[in-house]
């Protein structure tokens, strides 16, 4: 059948048809002018629309007529569909197909390239609107083939590389003409994603923030661009400026970034069509929120291997919950109204395409739905809806013809027709032999069986109660039935031939017997209906579908928590106000604050908690945090001030959880320490089970992250080409941006046309204080330098992080106005923290700075009451005030104190309730709340433990069940998890 | 290259200026008694209002006021508490000085087979890290090198010492294997996917150490006429001298390495980590195998694990009578291992009785590495490592250092450390007036 189809595409090939104006040299022209009319066939002409035993007829690569009955012209051919079905082929948005990728450029020297290769284009290399697949572009009949047996007649390519990655093509999978034809829209669409150019080597972006940032920024250029601005000619952003208008798909991996990508949209005014994950589902609400069609690939995970219980053990809870679920994700969207189309992107659309969409049907996706998605909806984005995916009149003739209904699985695709060109798939002739027979040969009488699909039956021979080794092919209608001898002690065969061309009660044809002699034999249909009964209706179990978690991971939640009214009776109770702490008190907590405090307080509807010998205090925020990151550092410049860390905010990270446990509740986000000026900072409510957006802390103030010395000097990473390379070096760098900040700012305030540049926005707002700064720093020379410096340009340093060198200087702190956060008693760990020392924090107290202690670190983050303790041992701090240094001072740093880190009436109910006194290293915390809202309960972690473990056991019974079925299985993996300090540099998904 | 130089060479002459490490102290030539303590015993005994006696470095009396009669020079500890100074075993102090410093880095040697890599030699006796330690009463440590499948043999050494000679109590105590992982981490500098898979050389590595095994029983039991350095090393681990400490975390091979010691005939095997090491605690009692747990203060391996697992671990082997202690190998552990005693604090947290946690750092650290005849708990006959407290040295705030002493010689509690504290304290005192 393959050989065939092959030669079929070769001999279309040779009798390519040339256009109408081309000359021709090789015979005489003839011109084409017949119609070709389809009859009695069931036809979908859209998804909700069919027409049973309907007529249409095709001409010159477009449909004609379409109707019950259309008048038949004289000069046209009849082809008969009885029995058949026909359904506009599909169309693929997102596709790569007959684009070649480019090669990845070499190595360079080994060093980091910083500027961009291409000359007459953007500043960045990765940001190539420019890119036209045409050049690239070449019919890679393999694949159209391929795409032809799934059912696709159309796919929107384009050539997937780079940020902003150029126009799409709209291309016909016509197997017989030529471009010229091919080419439906040489400009369907623009592409972008967040992943680099493969043909450069320039550094930035090195994270998905800075990707963020960098779309941004091209975009505003552009925009600055068009009004001619620009003294240079600039060919990307005069083809971003034309791709304008065009539909803007954008491909992603995964759910975080997909709705990263429609955040960035919103920002522009640009809704964009988003190339999904197949894990929607994990998300809906954002998901539809977004208002975004989403591109779906059809592709599932596949079972983990389980068989060995310590490989088992390694698979997470939820790849395995994902394995469960992702089939039913289609459903879930189409419920939801979120429109989606489908693509083949990422599997065999020969093997995998149909069966993975008649699986999600399985799963509860309507075959409306599935239609639409393949159909309707693609060509609505396109704006092609007169031409694609559908039957009628003026449309492109693309239309499959299949044996039956396409979602039924012993459905045969024929014939896949794209313009009006046909593409045989299997032959639709073929007569049906299914049936049981009763067999004369050579005064013998059998009683054969055949069974199967037309194209390929199968048969069973018995001669009275023994089975006759019998082997059946059917080829062109030509029937060749192999019978071993019923005596079983010979090697010897009866060789049966026949031609049967059409349906018939009685075959006959040649026998050839063992002793070489022929004869004649008749098969004669037997009168039982009942025996074509053979599939047995499989008694369809609906496939049970985990419910989805918030998170979806292990510890998510399958409700999310709700605000909760609480009495906590009997209490001691650090208000880390100037009550200090009080024995035997009450808090009462009423929408999401402190409402009370007191004693002998009424619960009036709030659920009273008895917390007595136990102590409440306000919950711990660590003012230096990477978790709840899928990047740290933009290492691609020595600023990267533009880029924000709200970008890239991971609400599914498990540190959040076990931060909770630990009394954590607010955190800074920060941005690591790879350059003098990093990144904004995104702070945090640990909302466990809430999305990316959610979890920011409400209009937080705006903070940034500055670093010195050996990280930003790269001392430890073997890079040299980057400035700078001393702490001399670091100075300049900031007076250098702060410099040409200022002159931004007027330049802004002078010509209503500047180029607004993203990066300079922001250190203009640190300068005039709008945004604070959080600095990464160890000796005392260069936090001296960094206070100077800002002193010169009238700002101050709102906190140096880190500081571990801080005891040396606290005097020159003090006066500059900085606060101090710092390791509690960290050191030893590279040269720059030869003099830390754990006296740091006391120090610092005792000179008035507001001190606070911070993690940096996702396991000293959760248990920072320990780390504040000791202070006590090392410098003596009073309990209370130590205390202070994991609550209200990051909460003063961060100027978030008016809401959080002290328990006072009007206050947000952002409580911990410990076991025992919070500084004890005996403490653990029982209950955290953010808002009133429970995050973390001991008692509900043990219910949660419980479900994951059966959670597990279930799942892991059906991946077995599973690979017993044969469904093919993957080897187990696991997600590292990765411990990001500042430092960390690469990124992580 | 000329950079590295000069920067080895600013970085020598900072050393050199530094201040000066704190001054060994010299023999106990009295005697002494500690009054009035609490006295944490460290094998899960306490004695209230104690005295403890001690000459020419060891414990002469211990008891209770009354049973005992003081003698000597009194040290008048009421109202504050009395423990045997902390055990680091797993410890990596005196190899590393600075980690991002690649020239102070001794730990970690190449190759596969190494028990011939002593880390004695290299133990840096003055590194400013080791005088960190004592002020929070973590008063002796065993040293490990750590690279290769056999990374090499370590030595126990108590941290007031003029040099390497002086500083050690037990000489190669133990060889170290670092079990290979059933999992592998994918390589992400060479695209591979960063997450675990099986690894398919698990079995052969496996097979590799065996052959190690027996190739150096073969040889032992030869003429010796060539001298195998490696094998040469062995033998005092089939004769019993040297203990054998198995690196492991998995399930499945910890089970390889119950079988390993039975195939190799292994008296005594410590496994050293064994974060799954709770599941099969049983088998683990049986074949008298001891735990030093991961570090307490660490994340759970697996999303799905308990958050309090590193917590609880202790608990969960020694509810099953497994004999079990602390270690504080890990990221930043060299300056880490000072936190010990807030290791064993946080066991009780979550489960354990605070006098069984502090034998978790004591006596059974003691048992674990074959130092409990002189070391790990405050008895007669063993050495005057002890300390004085203000308070209950698990916890942050109790752990306040009066005095201690390293087989009866009180040793100073200053450091780089305080001496720095000091030094701007007085600064800003001085300023103030």
């Amino acid at each position: 059948m393959k050989l065939k189809f092959l030669l079929f595409v070769f001999l279309a090939g040779a009798q390519l048809q040339a256009q109408e104006y081309f000359p021709k040299n090789d015979g005489v022209k003839t011109t084409k002018t017949g119609t070709t009319v389809f009859k009695n066939a069931r036809i979908h002409v859209n998804p909700t629309t069919i027409i049973d035993n309907g007529m249409f007829a095709i001409k010159d690569g477009k449909i004609s007529a379409v109707g019950k009955n259309i008048s038949v012209p004289a000069n046209s051919q009849t082809i008969d569909l009885k029995g058949k079905e026909v359904y506009p082929s599909f169309i693929d948005l997102y596709s790569e197909f007959g684009v070649e990728k480019p090669k990845a450029a070499g190595n360079g020297n080994g060093q980091p390239q910083y500027d961009a290769s291409r000359e007459g284009y953007y500043w960045n290399d990765h940001i190539r609107p420019d890119n036209d697949p045409l050049s690239a572009f070449s019919f890679d009949k393999d694949k159209a083939g391929k795409l032809h047996k799934a059912g696709f007649g159309v796919v929107n390519t384009h050539l997937a590389d780079g940020i902003i990655r150029g126009n799409g093509m709209l291309i016909a999978l016509n197997p017989d003409g030529s471009d010229g034809d091919r080419i439906l829209k040489q400009r369907s669409a623009q592409y972008l994603s967040f992943d680099k150019s493969a043909t450069s080597r320039q550094s930035y972006p090195t994270s998905k923030m800075g990707a963020m940032a960098l779309i941004r920024q091209a975009y505003l250029d552009a925009e600055w661009y068009a009004k001619g601005k620009a003294e240079n000619k600039d060919l990307a952003l005069e083809a971003l400026n034309r791709n304008k208008n065009l539909l803007q798909i954008f491909a992603t991996d995964n759910l975080l970034d997909e709705l990263r990508a429609d955040k960035i949209g919103d920002e522009f005014g640009i809704q964009y069509t988003i190339l999904g994950s197949g894990f929607e589902y994990e998300n809906l609400d954002e998901i539809k929120e977004s208002d975004a069609t989403y591109i779906v690939p059809l592709e599932f995970p596949d079972a983990y291997d389980v068989e060995d219980p310590f490989m088992a053990s390694k698979v997470s809870l939820h790849d395995m919950k994902r394995w469960n679920q992702a089939p039913a994700n289609l459903k879930m969207l189409a419920e939801n109204n979120v429109p989606f189309t489908l693509t083949t992107e990422g599997i065999d659309a020969e093997k995998d395409f149909r069966k993975n969409l008649l699986k999600a049907v399985e799963y509860g996706l309507s075959q409306e739905d599935a239609l639409a998605a393949l159909t309707t909806v693609p060509a609505g984005l396109l704006g092609e809806e007169n031409n694609l995916g559908t039957i009628k009149e003026g449309a492109w003739a693309n239309f499959i013809i299949t044996s039956g209904d396409f979602f039924d699985k012993e459905t045969t695709l024929y014939e896949n027709w794209v313009q009006g060109k046909r593409s045989v798939l299997e032959n639709m002739n073929v007569t049906n032999i299914k049936g049981d027979y009763d067999l004369a040969v050579d005064g013998n009488s059998y009683e054969v069986k055949i069974t199967g699909e037309p194209a390929k039956p199968k048969a069973e021979v018995k001669m009275g109660e023994t089975k006759i080794g019998s082997k059946l092919s059917f080829v062109d209608n030509w029937m060749n039935l192999l019978l071993s001898s019923p005596d079983t002690t010979k090697t010897e065969f009866i060789r049966l031939v026949a031609n049967v061309p059409s349906e018939t009660d009685k075959i006959s044809g040649k026998a050839i017997l063992a002793n070489g002699n022929e004869t004649s034999f008749t098969a004669t249909k037997k009168d039982t209906e009942a025996t074509s009964e053979e599939k047995k209706d499989e008694a369809k179990e609906t496939p049970e579908v985990k419910p989805v978690s918030f998170p979806n991971n292990a510890y998510g939640f399958t409700e999310k928590p709700k605000q909760e009214d609480i009495l906590f009776t009997n209490a001691t109770v650090w208000t880390n106000e100037e009550e200090g702490i009080l024995e035997n008190t009450d808090v009462l907590v009423k929408n999401g604050k402190i409402s009370r405090i007191g004693q002998n307080l009424n619960a009036g509807g709030a659920k009273v908690v008895d917390a007595t010998g136990k102590h409440l205090t306000s919950g711990i925020i660590d003012e230096h945090t990477h978790i709840a990151a899928s990047a740290i550092n933009e290492a691609g410049h020595n600023s990267s001030a533009e880029v924000s860390m709200e970008d890239v905010v991971d609400p599914t990270d498990i540190n959040i959880y076990r931060n909770l446990a630990g009394g954590v509740t607010t955190a800074q986000l920060l941005h690591g320490s790879a350059n003098p000026i990093g990144g904004r900072s995104a702070i945090l409510r640990l909302k466990w089970g809430e999305s990316a957006e959610d979890i920011i802390f409400e209009d937080s103030p705006k903070f940034i992250k500055f670093a010195l010395g050996e990280n930003v000097k790269q001392s430890n990473w073997g890079s040299r080409s980057r400035f700078p390379q001393s702490r001399m070096g670091v100075e300049q760098v900031f007076t250098d941006y702060f410099t040409r900040a200022r002159e931004y700012e007027q330049n802004k305030k002078n010509d209503k046309d500047y180029r607004k540049d993203l990066e300079m926005e922001t250190i203009v707002e640190i300068l005039n204080m709008d945004r604070y700064v959080s600095a990464h720093s160890y000796v005392q020379s260069e936090i001296n330098m960094l206070m100077k410096v800002a002193e010169n340009f009238d700002f101050n340093i709102n906190t140096f992080t880190h500081i571990l060198e801080g005891y040396k200087l606290a005097d020159k702190m003090k006066e500059h106005g900085a606060g101090g956060s710092t390791f509690s008693d960290w050191w030893a760990y590279k040269y720059e923290v030869n003099d830390a020392i754990p006296f740091n924090a006391p120090i610092m107290h005792s000179q008035g700075i507001t001190v606070a202690i911070n993690s940096d670190d996702a396991e000293m983050s959760r248990r920072l009451n320990q780390e504040a303790a000791k202070s006590v041992k090392y410098g003596g701090v009073s309990e209370e005030d130590a205390w202070k240094f994991v609550t209200l001072n990051p909460a003063k740093l961060l100027h978030i104190d008016d809401k959080v880190g002290s328990i006072k009436t009007g206050k947000d109910a952002d409580l911990v309730l410990w076991s025992d006194h919070p500084l004890s290293v005996y403490a653990k915390p029982e209950k955290t709340l953010i808002q009133g809202t429970v995050y973390f309960d001991i008692e509900r972690d043990e219910e949660l433990r419980e479900r994951i473990s059966e959670e597990r056991n279930e799942l892991i019974t059906q991946m077995l069940k599973a690979k017993n079925n044969g469904v093919k299985t993957q080897p187990v993996t696991k997600k590292e998890e990765q411990h990001i300090h500042c430092d960390f540099l690469e990124e992580i998904h | 290259m000329r950079i590295t130089y000069i920067f080895i060479f600013v970085f020598i002459c900072s050393l050199g200026t530094g201040l000066a490490q704190q001054t060994p102290a010299p023999k106990q030539n009295n005697t002494i008694s500690i009054v009035g303590a609490t006295a944490h015993i460290g094998n899960g005994q306490v004695i209230e209002n104690s005295i403890l006696t001690f000459e020419e470095g060891k414990i002469t009396a211990i008891g209770a006021s009354g049973d005992v009669d003081p003698s000597g020079e009194i040290i008048n500890a009421e109202g504050k508490h009395l423990y045997p100074g902390f055990i680091a075993a797993n410890a990596t102090l005196g190899l590393v000085e600075i980690s991002a410093v690649r020239a102070t880095d001794d730990e970690d040697e190449i190759g596969t087979m190494l028990p011939h890599i002593r880390s004695l030699i290299a133990y840096n006796a003055e590194s400013k890290l080791i005088e960190s330690m004592r002020p929070n009463g973590v008063l002796m440590g065993q040293i490990v090198p750590r690279g290769g499948r056999i990374s090499g043999t370590s030595s126990i050494m108590q941290f007031d010492a003029w040099n390497w000679e002086d500083a050690v109590v037990k000489e190669d105590d133990a060889l170290h294997i670092n079990w290979p992982g059933s999992f592998s981490r994918g390589r992400w500098w060479a695209g591979e996917d960063p997450g675990i898979k099986p690894n398919e050389e698990y079995q052969q590595h496996l097979r590799g150490l065996t052959e190690f095994f027996n190739s150096s029983r073969a040889y032992l039991g030869g003429d010796r006429k060539i001298k195998n350095l490696p094998y040469l090393a062995m033998e005092s681990v089939f004769d019993g001298d040297k203990k054998v400490f198995v690196h492991v975390d998995g399930e499945r091979e910890i089970q390889d390495v119950i079988q390993f010691k039975k195939d190799q005939n292994l008296d005594e095997l410590v496994i050293v980590g064994g974060y799954e090491a709770h599941k099969i605690s049983d088998q683990l009692k049986e074949n008298n195998i001891s735990v030093l747990v991961t570090r307490a203060h660490s994340t759970p391996d697996n999303e799905d694990d308990d958050y309090d697992l590193p917590y609880k671990l202790a608990k969960l082997l020694h509810n099953e009578g497994v004999l079990v202690g602390l270690q504080s190998s890990g990221s930043m552990e060299r300056m880490n291992t000072r936190n010990l005693p807030f290791y064993a604090g946080t066991t009780v947290a979550y489960g354990m009785d605070k006098e069984e946690a502090l034998s978790l750092i004591t006596s059974n650290v003691a048992k674990i590495l074959g130092i409990d005849e002189f070391a790990g708990s405050l008895e007669e006959g063993k050495d005057a490592t002890l300390f004085i407290s203000e308070g209950d040295a698990l916890d942050m705030r109790g752990n306040i250092l009066d005095k201690a002493f390293i087989q009866g010689r009180e040793l100073s509690l200053k450091s780089h450390q305080t001496e720095l504290y000091e030094r701007y304290k007085e600064k800003y005192e001085s300023q103030s007036e």
